[in-house]
Order: structure tokens, then C-alpha cells, then sequence
């Protein structure tokens, strides 16, 4: 699961929703894995807003990966004179679109329930005392 | 074949995701071409949209649209599996009654052949509420774009199939079991929905709960679930609806 996934997952729990520590969800004994893929600079630029900074900060962070930009790049840093991708912009693509969690448990702030990971697939089907 | 009484959660764990569960890589075999409606939905997105496929099955809707990113989710773990291969997308499992998402939060959302299978009127509702709480209100974070509020395709099958072989039309009974038949034999087809002709061969045969919806029926559980309906209409032996979150809904 890819870790731009994580800026628009929370707790499945009703309670919790609402929460603001059910998000982001925290990743816990986390293997993570590099899937290529094609950079798509005007996907990147345009879904950048989109994103929860502050949240996206706090998962690299706790995955030990190279800290993001204080704020959210905008587009003048994304792109060169001559319309080429920026250093930032495959930086960005890397860690959002090509960096995955193969294997590990999400965990909600909230209320502490754990969704395991495995090969890849996230499981938010929650027992059904919890429901 | 009418669906008995007593239904439910139990009752759908036991009629619709386990068979699913079980049919998964045969049933996705067989689901390739997206509906036109579907498609167009997804390709007037722009690039950067984010989304939910609820029920995304085999993810056949993720590979419409390369400039947009979709989290697909399905009750089904085996389908799942399928689904992943859709890249850039995402899939993972989930109920669509408990989403792992959070409000106001998406661009669109599409759920196709989903919500028919929830086996009471309320749980319906509830299913459609629970898509249309995951819609952005306007613009997304703080952001006036310009593109107004986030959008729900809805899709499920309908009770008025007059030109089709299932022989379901106005006035019939709307909860069905459905058969689905795994041939036993190598390259034999599948028939869905067309009446199980019986074993030999080591045929397999499946029954999944429908409820077919009548003609404006989806518009009116969209209303009641707190959605306002933009646009409807009916093709291919389905009804669907593109809705918006209502103004009343938390
Ligand atoms: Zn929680």
C-alpha cells in the first residue's frame, strides 16, 4: 500500500472518525518496499494541495524516511524554466507514489486498534464487538 | 428464488461475501468492460482527483482513468488481490458500512453494483451515507478550485429487466437470489444469473442476495440517506445516480 494511501485513511471505527488522533493512522513494525513507477508531474502538482502536510511530515518521520519540506512545494518548485520535473517533484513521486508498505500493522491513535498489512492489502474489516 | 426473511449482516456475510469470496477469480474472469456511464464519470475527473471505488471488486474502474487516484476498497480479500494489480491506484478491504476514511474528504466516489446487496432498506441507506459523508463540500482543504462539491456515482441493478433472459420486470419480487455457476469443465462459460440448469460435470452453483431496485427508488434512498441527486437515469438492466452530499448531513 502505497504511503500517499495514508493521508486519506482514518480508524473504521464510528467513534473514532471524528477524532483527530485517529489520523493520520501510525505504521507499526513497517516493511517497506520501492515499486517503480511512471512519474506523472501534472498528477503529482495537482494532488499536492490534496494533501494533509503536517500529516504526511509525521509518517516519514516515523518511518525513518528523509524528512519532507516544512510546507506543501508549490508549483514554481516542481517544475524548472523549461517545464522540466524538479529534483523536488521525483522526490516527492518516490516517496509518495513509489514507496509502499508491503507488510506491518496501521495503528488508530484514538483507541489503539491495530489493521494489519499484508502483502500489500490493509484489512479495515473490524470484529464485530467493535463495529 | 426469493431471498428468505431474517436479514441482515449475518445474512450477508453468509449470501454475498462468501460467495464472492469463493467465485472471486472466476467472477473476475469475466468482468472486463466498464459500463459507459462509469467510464465517462471517471474520465471527465481532473488529473489529481482523488477518490473511492467502494466495492471495488476485481478493479476493472481503476484502469479507466491513469490521472487520477483511486482508493478501491472490497469486502472480498481474494478480490482484493486481483484489484492491487491496478497501479496507481490502491486497494485494500473494507466494509462499506465502517469506511477507513475520513468526512469531507474526496473528489468522487464511485460504488457500482454494491449496494443492492445490503439486505434491508436501512442498511441501504446506511451504505449510500456512508459514500456520501466521504465528499468534500466544496473546493478541498480550504481551497476554493473552482469544481464545486465532491461526487457519488451510484450503480445497482434494477427490478425492470424486461429485455433480458432473467425475466425480472415491474411488479416482481425485488429480494432475489441470484445464481452464479462455476462450470466444471475447462472452457466452459459461466451463466450469470440465468438460471442454474443443474449439475453434472462438476458444476458449481452459487446464490448471491440482490435487492433490484424499481424505477426511482435509488433517487429516493439517496434522499433519505442525506444526498442530494445532480443527475439519474437507467442503463444496461441498472439504475444509477450521481450525488452529492446534501446540506443536512454531518
Ligand atoms: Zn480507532
Amino acid at each position: 500500500m502505497k504511503l500517499l494511501t495514508l493521508n486519506f485513511l482514518t480508524c473504521a471505527r464510528k467513534t473514532c472518525k471524528s477524532t483527530a488522533a485517529a489520523f493520520p493512522l501510525h505504521p507499526k513494525e513497517a516493511e517497506l518496499e520501492q515499486v517503480e513507477m511512471e512519474l506523472n508531474p501534472l498528477f503529482v502538482k495537482n494532488m499536492l494541495p490534496r494533501l494533509d502536510w503536517e500529516a504526511m511530515k509525521t509518517l516519514a518521520t516515523e518511518l525513518g524516511l528523509p524528512n519532507l519540506p516544512a510546507e506543501t512545494p508549490v508549483a514554481e518548485e516542481l517544475a524548472n524554466e523549461s517545464g522540466e520535473p524538479t529534483q523536488t517533484l521525483r522526490d516527492l513521486h518516490t516517496l509518495l507514489m513509489e514507496t509502499a508498505i508491503a507488510s506491518g500493522k496501521l495503528v488508530c491513535g484514538n483507541c489503539g486498534h491495530e489493521y494489519a498489512v499484508k502483502e500489500g492489502i490493509a484489512n479495515f474489516l473490524l470484529p464485530s464487538h467493535m463495529v | 428464488m426469493s431471498a428468505p426473511e431474517n436479514k441482515g449482516e449475518q445474512y450477508e456475510e453468509q449470501h454475498v461475501h462468501e460467495v464472492y469470496e469463493q467465485i472471486a477469480s472466476h467472477f473476475s474472469s469475466t468482468r472486463y468492460k466498464p459500463w459507459p456511464i462509469i467510464e465517462r464519470f471517471l474520465q471527465a475527473l481532473s488529473p489529481g482527483s482523488v477518490g473511492l471505488d467502494v466495492g471495488c471488486g476485481n478493479g476493472k474502474y481503476l484502469a479507466v482513468n491513469p490521472n487520477i487516484y483511486i482508493v478501491g476498497s472490497d469486502r472480498s480479500t481474494n478480490l482484493v488481490h486481483i484489484a492491487r494489480r491496478h497501479q496507481p491506484h490502491t486497494a485494500l478491504v473494507a466494509d462499506i458500512l465502517d469506511l477507513p476514511h475520513g468526512n469531507k474528504t474526496f473528489d468522487f466516489a464511485i460504488s457500482i453494483a454494491v449496494i443492492h446487496h445490503l439486505s434491508t432498506p436501512e442498511r441501504r441507506r446506511e451504505a449510500i451515507t456512508s459514500v456520501l459523508r466521504t465528499l468534500r463540500t466544496d473546493g478541498f482543504k480550504g481551497e476554493g478550485n473552482g469544481e464545486g462539491k465532491g461526487r457519488a456515482l451510484l450503480y445497482v441493478w434494477a427490478l425492470e429487466q424486461e429485455g433480458s433472459r432473467r425475466g425480472w420486470a415491474e411488479g416482481g419480487e425485488q429480494d432475489v437470489m441470484v445464481p452464479w455457476v462455476m462450470r466444471g469443465k475447462k472452457g466452459a462459460v459461466s451463466q450469470d444469473g440465468g438460471g442454474a440448469s443443474g449439475g453434472g460435470g462438476g458444476d458449481r452453483t452459487f446464490h448471491r442476495y440482490y435487492h433490484l431496485y424499481r424505477e426511482g427508488e435509488l433517487e429516493a434512498d439517496v434522499r433519505a440517506a442525506g444526498g442530494e441527486v445532480v443527475e439519474a437515469g437507467y442503463e444496461k438492466d441498472n439504475w444509477w445516480a450521481v450525488a452529492i452530499r446534501g446540506n443536512n448531513l454531518t
